[in-house]
């Protein structure tokens, strides 16, 4: 088994099975945040139950970042070494004539999205971990006594600065996963039959998932 | 047709090469781009210059040495193609078109457009056979029934000729088309099992240690394989070294 990691292969299907996770874990931050926008109450709910119940927290909350770092870092490592097997580059390729734009711009879609998560954990992750376990209020009420989740959420989206950056930032995911996602499987090892089929669900995972978070941007933009 | 040719040229290995332009006129569009290459080279004769070395033998799409980087495009704009069957009707009166040797740092420049791909060769090497006792008591390959699907696949992998277009197109430099045909080619048929696991293993380690990048499944290769291996065999490929490790 560890033979298999040692491997260009090996590190692929790594790469691949965070990928799978991290697509996961997109879906169910999607089905949260979605919440936000027909009821208050149940975001409210779903959110003070992440934030407080210890699996999630201590558990689910170590493994994603373990699984956001590790995509990350294999992504570079990945590229440092395709970068090394050709020092000369062609004076002309026609990189368009045989690839899409997405294929051969992981990279620097990756970049953007990575951009982005970071700016996502100074503005989401450390103040809720501050509030938390820094000044030790896992209530999740403002000083009114309603639960803070929802009013947090609107005031953020007040800015629109910050709803451009997650409207420029989720069109990059798109295009991420618009390769990435068929990609995976492929890494995976999915014969053609099972690869049109995903290719299909893939392209529609890859537009509906972050038009909806753009969606939900927006929503509370125009709405709060 | 006049054409203006950019062509890179490499005195040998160690030399830092460079691109130069040359002028050929009243190319016909019948002829193949080798020959359109020879026709540039007896020009380059009668002038006393050292004429362009570039691979070919079999000139027939079978041999897999020609080896050009057409326009940005390993064997030319055409699909299908080896560039001894690329033929100068893919061009336009007037075009310039650029020639370059497929880059990889696996493939060292030897001279000009030829490049050393023993690299395959090697990886071959590592497991691309099967072994048969030929003591006299060999069983007839024809003896051992073989689905005509399996049979099929298997000669579609077959049919890779290891030119290198695959490596030469592929962002990454990444020879994995050809090791999942190569691996393929016997997992898919009886005679391959008893090896399987080894050969996938040593075919892939003996492929990194050659220095090829890895495959981001941008599919490149597949587009411009002459012979159309398709990115099924890198599926099988790594279905193959999952299956031998796990």
């Amino acid at each position: 088994m560890s033979g298999l990691f040692k491997s260009s292969i090996g590190r692929k299907v790594a790469m691949a099975l965070s990928a799978i996770f991290l697509m996961i874990f997109l879906l169910q931050h999607f089905a949260i945040n979605i919440l936000s926008v027909f009821s208050a109450d149940r975001f409210n709910d779903v959110s003070h139950f992440m934030g407080t119940n210890f699996f999630v927290q201590f558990l689910l909350q170590p493994v994603l970042i373990f699984g956001v770092v590790f995509h990350f870092v294999m992504g570079f490592m990945l590229e440092i070494r395709n970068r090394n097997a050709r020092t000369i580059s062609y004076a002309k390729n026609n990189g368009s004539a045989n690839t899409t734009w997405m294929s051969r711009n992981m990279i620097w879609s990756g970049l953007a999205i990575l951009a982005f998560i970071v700016l996502h954990f100074i503005d989401f992750w450390i103040p809720e971990i501050n509030t938390k376990y820094i000044q030790g209020d896992v209530s999740g009420l403002l000083p009114d006594g309603n639960f803070r989740y929802f009013e947090e959420l609107q005031h953020k989206f007040e800015n629109p600065i910050r709803v451009g950056a997650y409207v420029v930032a989720f069109v990059f995911l798109a295009l991420h996963l618009l390769h990435g996602f068929a990609s995976t499987f492929q890494s995976m090892g999915a014969g053609s039959m099972r690869r049109a089929k995903l290719q299909a669900f893939g392209k529609a995972y890859a537009i509906i998932i972050p038009l909806g978070f753009i969606f939900i941007a927006l929503f509370h933009y125009f709405n709060h | 047709m006049n054409l203006t040719l950019k062509i890179w040229r490499q005195k040998d290995a160690k030399s830092k090469g460079k691109m130069v332009s040359y002028q050929v006129n009243d190319i016909s569009e019948h002829m193949s781009f080798l020959e359109m290459m020879d026709v540039l080279n007896e020009q380059l004769i009668n002038e006393g210059q050292e004429p362009i070395a570039f691979d070919h033998d079999c000139r027939e799409g079978i041999c897999g040495m020609c080896s050009m980087y057409i326009n940005g495009e390993a064997h030319g704009p055409d699909r299908g193609v080896t560039t001894c069957q690329l033929h100068m009707r893919s061009f336009k009166d007037g075009d310039t078109i650029t020639i370059e040797p497929f880059r990889a740092k696996a493939f060292p420049v030897i001279k000009d457009l030829v490049v050393d791909r023993s690299a395959f060769e090697r990886i071959q090497q590592a497991g691309g056979f099967i072994s048969v006792n030929t003591s006299g008591n060999t069983q007839d390959a024809n003896a051992i029934p073989i689905s005509k699907h399996a049979a099929d696949e298997a000669m579609d992998s077959a049919t890779c000729i290891g030119c290198g277009a695959c490596v030469a197109s592929c962002k990454n430099a990444s020879a994995m088309l050809f090791v999942g045909a190569k691996v393929s080619q016997y997992a898919l048929l009886p005679q391959g099992q008893i090896e399987a696991t080894d050969r996938v293993k040593n075919m892939v380690a003996q492929m990194d240690l050659e220095g090829f990048g890895n495959c981001t499944n941008t599919g490149a290769c597949e587009v411009e394989c002459p012979k159309g291996i398709s990115l099924e065999n890198i599926a099988r490929m790594n279905r193959e070294l999952m299956k031998a490790n796990l």
